[in-house]
C-alpha cells in the first residue's frame, strides 16, 4: 500500500500523505520515489491547476526523515547521495509548473520543514501541536535537503541561524510572525483554507513576500559577514569546540548566501555527509535511540503490570526540593498537588517557589497567563495531612534522616488509602531501611530527583527488594509524565548518579590537595565536555550535602572514596556553597565571582594551590575515576544496562553527550587501554584506581559494553 | 421541608478564607480567587472526591464585570471536572445564605445529591465605572469608521465626564445609605449609644475568644498572600479583643455627627473574604460515611418597605422560618444573627420580644420570643469578624453548624438582614 493518495477538488489536486502502519509520517527514499511519481503524473494532467499537500495523520505533518535509513548509510558518498537525491526532488517540487500549497498541522520538522520550504505557499494551524523546526544539529548533522539554503532566504539570516544552529522548535503563531508560514488558520478549516489558497494561486501569481530582517544585517554582504562571524564566535563558545555540526551549518548557510542556491546546495550536501560521518553524530544518534527506547521501558521485565493512574499527589516538605517536585508535577503532569510542611511560613515559601517557576514560564511566554493560573491553582499547601486521604502517590522530601523519613512514612500510611504509593526522594538512605517502618513495603519506592527539579531531566527510580512491580511501573510512568527521563536503579548506596560522582569528587579532592588550582580542575573538565567542573558542581550541590553523601559513600565503598580533603572544615568555616553565597567560589549577587583564595588554607593545601599544572593527568584521573566506577556499578547490577548508565550520566550530571555516556566512552577508549591506564594510575596513586572486574573481563575477551 | 416536602439536606462542612478589612491583607486578591481558595480548601478538608459535586452556587453582591459568574469560575477549578454547572446569585447580604437555600432546594427536589454553595466579596476591588456620558462616548468612538471621526467623537469629552462613579452602599430606591438606615432605626427604636457599644464590645470579645481557643480559626483556611507569599493570614484581622467601652465611647458618630449613635466601631466594616459550604442529601452523606454537622430544617425570606426601617427584614423572616419548622424561638439552643450594625441587631431583637410588634406587624397575639444573650453569636459576629457581603451567610452557617455539633444541641437559628429591606432566616437541626 502506498503512502500517498490523490483526490481532485475541482482543478486542485489534493495529495494526502499517510504512511501506513506508522503513527507519524516520516520521509524516506521510498516515500520520495512515490512522491516523485505522483507529481510527474500530476504534471502531465493539464486539468490540474494547483496542488495541495496535506497529512493524513490526525496530529502530525511530517516528523522528519526516516532515521533508520540515515543510520543504514555507511560511507560519506552514501550520505552525500542521500542528501542530493532529497535536494533534487525538492528542486523539482519548487519548479513545479503549478503552485503547490502545503497544509501543516502538527509537527513539521527536519525533512518535513524542508519539503514545506520547497512548496509555494504554507498554511498552518494555530494549534499548540503545530511546531516547525530544523532539529538536525541535535543529532550532529545539518539540514541537508535544502534547509540551509531555503530557510535563510525565506525568513532572513538571523532567524534562520537561530533555528538551524539551536535546533529549537517554533510554535505556529511565531512561525507566522516570522514569515515561515503564510497563513494561520483554525484546525477544522485547514484543508478548506489550503484549497482556497490553491484556487487563488492558480488564478494569480504568488504575491512577492516582504523581505525579512534588516537590510543591513540580513541582506547586505557586509552585515551578513558580521552576523556570521558573531554567530561563529558564539557557537564555538557554546559548543566548546566539541560539536562540529552547528559550525558546519553556519558554513552551509554562509556559502549558499554568497554563492547562490545551486552551488549552495552542493556544498550543503557535502557538509551534511561530512557531519554524518563524525563520531559525534554517531554518539548523538545512539543517545537519541537509547532515550527513545528508554521511554518505552516500563521499568520491569515484561509482562509489565499497568501503572496506577496518578491524579492526586501529596508532597511532604515544602522546601526547595519539595516545591520543585510539586510544581513540576502540576506543570508537566497536570495533577492536583497538596504540599505539607511543619508551619505556615514554610508552606508559604514553598508556594512562592512554585509560583516563581510558573511565573518564569509565563514571562518567557512558554505559558499564557491563564495557563499559568490554572497550573498554579493545582498546587495548595497546609500544615496537616488533610487532603492526603485521596492521594494516589505521596513523595516525601523532608530532612535527610532515616528516623524522620520513617516517621512521615508511618504518618502517611495512617492517613492514606491502601493503594497509595509512598516515594522517598532520598539521595543517601537505602529505601529498604525506610521501608522497614512500613505496613505495606510493596508500595514503598525511591524517586530521586535532582535539583532544581523543574530543570534537571533525570529521575532515578529505586525499588527495594520488597517493592511490587506495580509500584515500580507507577513511579516510572509518573516520572515520565513529569517530563523526566527515568532510569530504574538498584537500592545500593548512592544509587547510580551519586555512586559515579563519589570517586570523581574524591579524585578532585586529591588533585586539589596535590596543588592543582581550583580553576584548573574545573577548566580541565569543562574542556573535556562537562557543562561545569567538579568544584563548581560541589558548590551547586552544597557542601553540607556533599559531606553527608560522602559519608554514606565511604561507609559503603570504603577506602577508594576516602576524601583527601576535609569538606567538614569548609562547612565549619561557614561555606555551604552557592546556596549561602559562600563556597569554594565567592558569589556576588548570586553570581560566581572567582575562587575564594582562603579555601586553600582552610583545606591545608601547601603552597596555596596552583603549584601543579598538568591538565592531561587531571583530565585522565578525573574521567577514569568516574568511568571505572560506572563499570563497577554495572557489574553490581546498580543499573540494568550500559544504556541506562549512559543516559543516566548524560541527563543526570551532564556527562559530555558527544562522548555518548560512560560506557560509550569506555568502548571508544577500548577496555584494554582503559585497564592499562587504570593500572598505571593505581601504581602511581593507589588502589582506588584498581580497574573494575567487568572492565578487566572485557579487556581479556577484547569485548565492548555495547 | 423537615423531611415532609422531600429529602433532608445535610451540612457536611464549611470553610472560609480569613476575613480581612478592605484595603488590608487581601486587597490585591480578586473575589474569584478568594472564592476558589475557600472552595478548594473545603475539598481538601472534606477529602471529597471532586467528581461528586453536581452543582456550584455562589453569592456575590458586587460582581466583577470581568467574571460576573463567580460560581462558574469556582467550578472550573482544575480539581473539578469541567462539567459541573454553576450559577451566581444576588440576595444582597444574604447571598450565600440564599446559595445554601438554593442548594438545599436542588437536593430536596432530587436534582442533585452534592452541592457546593458559598459566597465571596472583594470590597477592596469594587468596579469603578466611567460616567454614563463618557461611556457613551467610548462606545460611539469604538464604532467610528475612521481615525478622524474617532478623534472627533472623543473630543466631545468634558473634564466632568472623567469623574469616576463608585458604587455606593445605598438603597437605589430611596437613596438612603445603610448607615443612615441604622441611624434611623436606632432613633425610632430607642437603641442607645451605650447599648450599641456594649453589643460591639461583646462581638469583639466573643470573636477574640473563638480565635484564641481555635474554634473560629478552625473554620478558616489560611491564605498565603501572593505574589510574595510572605504574609500568611490565618485569622480575621479586624477583631479587637482588647478594646474597651471607653475607647468605643470616644468615637464620633458617622451619619449624624450631632445627635447620632452609629459609629465606625458599632457597624460592620467593609471586608474581603469568601466562604464555602458543602451540602449533601442525607442518603448520600450516609452512603459516603460522612457525619453531617447538622441538617437544614427550614428557611424563609421576607421583605419590608425600604422606606420604613430598612434592616427590619429578620423580624419578619424569623417567625416565618420558625413556623415552617414547627418550632419556636425557645427551641433554639443557639442563635446566629448577622451584625450589620449593633443598632440593627438590637432593633430586631426588640421586635422579636415586642407584643406590639407581633400584634401590629405580624398579626400574632404573642411575640416571637426572647433571645437568650448567652446563646447569641457565641463567637462574635460581623461587627468584629467583618462582613464581606456575599460571604457572610456561609460563615454564619458554618459557625452555627460547628457549634451545634460541639454543644450537641438540637436546634439553631440563623438570621440575616439584607439590602432592599429583606431578611433571611434558617433553622438547622442536629439530628
Amino acid at each position: 500500500m502506498g503512502a500517498l493518495s490523490v483526490a481532485r477538488e475541482g482543478d486542485v489536486a489534493v495529495v494526502t500523505f499517510d504512511l501506513p502502519g506508522e503513527s507519524v509520517n516520516k520521509f524516506s527514499r521510498k516515500v520520495k520515489d512515490e512522491f516523485a511519481k505522483t507529481m510527474t503524473a500530476l504534471r502531465a494532467d493539464q486539468g490540474v491547476k494547483a496542488v495541495v499537500i496535506i497529512s493524513g495523520k490526525p496530529d502530525g505533518f511530517i516528523a522528519g526523515a526516516d532515521i533508520t535509513e540515515f543510520v543504514a548509510a555507511k560511507t560519506e558518498d552514501e550520505f552525500r547521495k542521500l542528501a542530493r537525491e532529497g535536494q533534487q526532488f525538492l528542486d523539482a517540487l519548487e519548479a513545479f509548473p503549478v503552485p503547490i500549497v502545503v497544509a501543516i498541522h502538527g509537527a513539521c520538522v527536519g525533512g518535513g520543514l524542508e519539503i514545506s520550504l520547497a512548496c509555494h505557499w504554507r498554511v498552518a494551524t494555530n494549534h499548540p501541536k503545530t511546531i516547525l523546526g530544523q532539529p538536525e544539529v541535535q543529532i550532529g548533522i545539518i539540514p541537508g535537503a535544502g534547509g540551509c539554503n531555503r530557510l535563510p532566504r525565506l525568513i532572513g539570516l538571523r532567524p534562520a541561524l537561530d533555528m538551524i544552529l539551536t535546533g529549537k522548535n517554533i510554535r505556529a503563531e511565531k512561525a507566522f510572525r516570522m514569515g515561515l508560514v503564510d497563513e494561520l488558520v483554525a484546525p477544522p478549516i485547514l484543508r478548506s483554507a489550503a484549497l482556497a489558497a490553491a484556487a487563488r494561486l492558480a488564478r494569480q501569481v504568488i504575491p512577492p513576500r516582504r523581505p525579512r530582517g534588516s537590510w543591513l544585517l540580513d541582506r547586505s554582504a557586509l552585515g551578513r559577514g558580521f552576523v556570521i562571524s558573531q554567530a561563529r564566535k558564539m557557537t564555538v563558545g557554546k559548543t566548546g569546540g566539541h560539536y562540529p555540526a552547528p559550525i558546519a551549518a553556519l558554513e552551509a548557510v554562509a556559502y549558499g548566501l554568497a554563492h547562490g542556491t545551486k552551488r549552495g546546495l552542493v556544498h550543503e550536501a557535502d557538509l551534511f555527509a561530512q557531519m554524518a560521518m563524525t563520531d559525534v553524530s554517531r554518539r548523538l544518534v545512539e543517545i537519541f535511540f537509547a532515550a527513545t527506547n528508554l521511554k518505552k521501558d516500563a521499568g520491569v521485565p515484561a509482562p509489565a503490570p499497568d501503572p496506577r493512574r496518578i491524579e492526586r499527589l501529596g508532597v511532604l516538605g515544602a522546601g526547595f526540593m519539595g516545591a520543585g517536585i510539586a510544581v513540576t508535577a502540576a506543570d508537566q503532569a497536570g495533577v492536583s498537588v497538596r504540599m505539607k510542611d511543619a508551619d505556615l511560613t514554610r508552606v508559604g515559601k514553598g508556594l512562592k517557589a512554585v509560583a516563581d517557576v510558573i511565573g518564569e514560564r509565563v514571562k518567557r511566554r512558554s505559558l499564557t497567563r491563564l495557563e499559568g493560573g490554572k497550573k498554579l491553582a493545582l498546587v495548595s499547601g497546609g500544615v496537616d495531612y488533610r487532603g492526603f486521604l485521596r492521594a494516589d502517590l505521596v513523595i516525601e522530601a523532608v530532612f535527610e534522616d532515616v528516623e524522620v523519613k520513617r516517621n512521615v512514612l508511618r504518618e502517611v500510611e495512617a492517613v492514606t488509602c491502601p493503594g497509595t504509593v509512598f516515594a522517598s526522594n532520598t539521595s543517601t538512605i537505602p529505601i529498604a531501611r525506610i521501608a522497614e517502618a512500613s505496613q505495606r513495603p510493596e508500595a514503598v519506592i525511591g524517586m530521586h530527583f535532582f535539583s532544581p527539579v523543574h530543570r534537571m531531566p533525570l529521575l532515578e527510580v529505586i525499588p527495594s527488594a520488597k517493592t511490587a512491580p506495580e509500584t515500580i511501573v507507577t513511579a516510572v510512568a509518573f516520572g515520565r509524565r513529569m517530563g523526566k527521563t527515568v532510569i530504574v536503579v538498584k537500592d545500593r548506596p548512592g544509587f547510580f548518579i551519586n555512586r559515579i560522582l563519589a570517586p570523581y569528587m574524591v579524585e578532585a579532592g586529591h588533585l586539589l590537595k596535590e596543588g592543582v588550582a581550583i580553576e584548573d580542575l574545573d577548566r580541565a573538565m569543562v574542556r573535556w565536555g562537562f557543562p561545569v567542573g567538579p568544584v563548581t558542581l560541589l558548590d551547586e550541590v552544597g557542601l553540607d550535602v556533599a559531606v553527608k553523601v560522602g559519608g554514606v559513600m565511604r561507609e559503603a565503598l570504603g577506602e577508594r572514596v576516602t576524601p583527601a580533603i576535609s569538606l567538614e572544615a569548609l562547612v565549619a568555616s561557614g561555606r555551604l556553597g552557592r546556596k549561602n553565597g559562600r563556597g569554594l567560589f565567592r558569589y556576588e549577587k548570586g553570581k560566581k565571582a572567582g575562587v575564594d583564595p582562603e579555601v586553600y588554607s582552610v583545606l591545608g593545601v601547601p603552597g596555596g594551590g596552583g603549584t601543579v599544572k598538568d591538565t592531561v593527568s587531571v583530565t585522565e584521573r578525573l574521567s577514569l575515576a568516574m568511568l571505572n566506577e560506572a563499570a563497577r556499578a554495572l557489574e553490581e547490577g546498580v543499573i540494568r544496562s550500559p544504556r541506562d548508565g549512559d543516559i543516566g550520566a548524560i541527563f543526570g550530571i551532564g556527562f559530555p553527550p558527544f562522548r555518548g555516556g560512560p560506557f560509550r566512552a569506555l568502548d571508544a577508549l577500548g577496555a584494554g587501554a582503559a585497564v592499562a591506564k587504570l593500572e598505571l594510575l593505581a601504581a602511581r596513586h593507589g588502589d582506588r584506581f584498581a580497574p573494575a572486574g567487568s572492565l578487566v573481563d572485557l579487556a581479556k575477551r577484547n569485548a565492548r559494553f555495547h | 421541608m423537615s423531611g415532609t416536602n422531600g429529602r433532608r439536606v445535610a451540612i457536611i462542612a464549611g470553610c472560609r478564607t480569613p476575613f480581612a478589612k478592605a484595603g488590608t491583607a487581601l486587597k490585591d486578591v480578586s473575589a474569584v480567587d478568594l472564592a476558589k481558595h475557600a472552595a478548594r480548601e473545603l475539598l481538601v478538608r472534606t477529602e471529597l472526591d471532586p467528581k461528586l459535586v453536581e452543582q456550584v452556587i455562589f453569592g456575590q453582591v458586587i460582581p466583577s464585570v470581568l467574571a460576573p459568574n463567580v460560581a462558574r469560575e469556582v467550578s472550573l477549578l482544575p480539581q473539578f471536572p469541567k462539567n459541573i454547572p454553576a450559577y451566581s446569585l444576588n440576595r444582597a447580604c444574604a447571598s450565600s445564605n440564599q446559595a445554601i437555600a438554593d442548594g438545599h432546594d436542588q437536593i430536596t427536589l432530587g436534582h442533585a445529591d452534592v452541592v457546593l454553595a458559598g459566597g465571596t466579596e472583594a470590597l477592596s476591588d469594587v468596579p469603578i465605572l466611567h460616567s454614563r456620558r463618557f461611556a457613551a462616548i467610548l462606545v460611539e468612538a469604538s464604532k467610528a469608521r475612521s481615525l478622524g471621526k474617532r478623534l472627533g467623537i472623543l473630543a466631545r469629552t468634558r473634564p466632568r465626564d472623567l469623574v469616576p462613579v463608585t458604587p455606593a452602599i445605598a438603597e437605589p430606591s430611596t437613596g438612603e445609605s445603610m448607615g443612615q438606615a441604622a441611624e434611623k432605626m436606632a432613633k425610632e427604636n430607642g437603641i442607645t449609644r451605650e447599648a450599641q457599644d456594649e453589643f460591639t464590645l461583646r462581638s469583639h470579645r466573643g470573636a477574640a475568644a473563638g480565635t484564641k481557643d481555635g474554634r473560629l480559626t478552625a473554620e478558616i483556611a489560611p491564605f498565603f498572600v501572593p505574589p510574595r507569599y510572605e504574609e500568611t493570614l490565618a485569622s480575621d484581622n479586624g477583631i479587637r479583643g482588647d478594646s474597651t467601652l471607653e475607647q468605643l465611647a470616644q468615637l464620633k458618630p458617622v451619619f449624624d455627627r450631632r445627635y447620632g449613635s452609629v459609629t465606625a466601631a458599632n457597624a460592620s466594616p467593609l471586608t474581603d473574604g469568601a466562604s464555602a459550604v458543602l451540602l449533601m442529601s442525607e442518603e448520600k452523606a450516609h452512603a459516603l460515611g460522612l457525619e453531617p454537622l447538622a441538617f437544614i430544617r427550614s428557611y424563609a425570606v421576607a421583605a419590608v418597605d425600604p422606606g420604613e426601617q430598612l434592616l427590619m427584614g429578620p423580624a419578619f423572616a424569623v417567625p416565618k422560618a420558625l413556623e415552617r419548622a414547627g418550632l419556636t424561638l425557645k427551641d433554639m439552643a443557639l442563635v446566629e444573627m448577622h451584625e450589620a450594625f449593633a443598632a440593627q441587631v438590637l432593633s430586631n431583637i426588640q421586635a422579636f420580644e415586642s407584643k406590639t410588634f407581633a400584634r401590629e406587624k405580624l398579626g400574632r397575639s404573642e411575640p416571637v420570643g426572647q433571645v437568650d444573650r448567652d446563646t447569641l453569636n457565641v463567637m462574635g459576629g460581623s461587627i468584629a469578624i467583618g462582613h464581606p457581603f456575599g460571604a457572610t451567610g456561609g460563615r454564619i452557617t458554618t459557625t452555627l453548624a460547628n457549634e451545634m455539633k460541639r454543644r450537641d444541641v438540637q436546634f439553631g437559628l440563623i438570621s440575616v438582614c439584607a439590602q432592599g429591606g429583606m431578611g433571611f432566616a434558617m433553622v438547622l437541626e442536629r439530628r
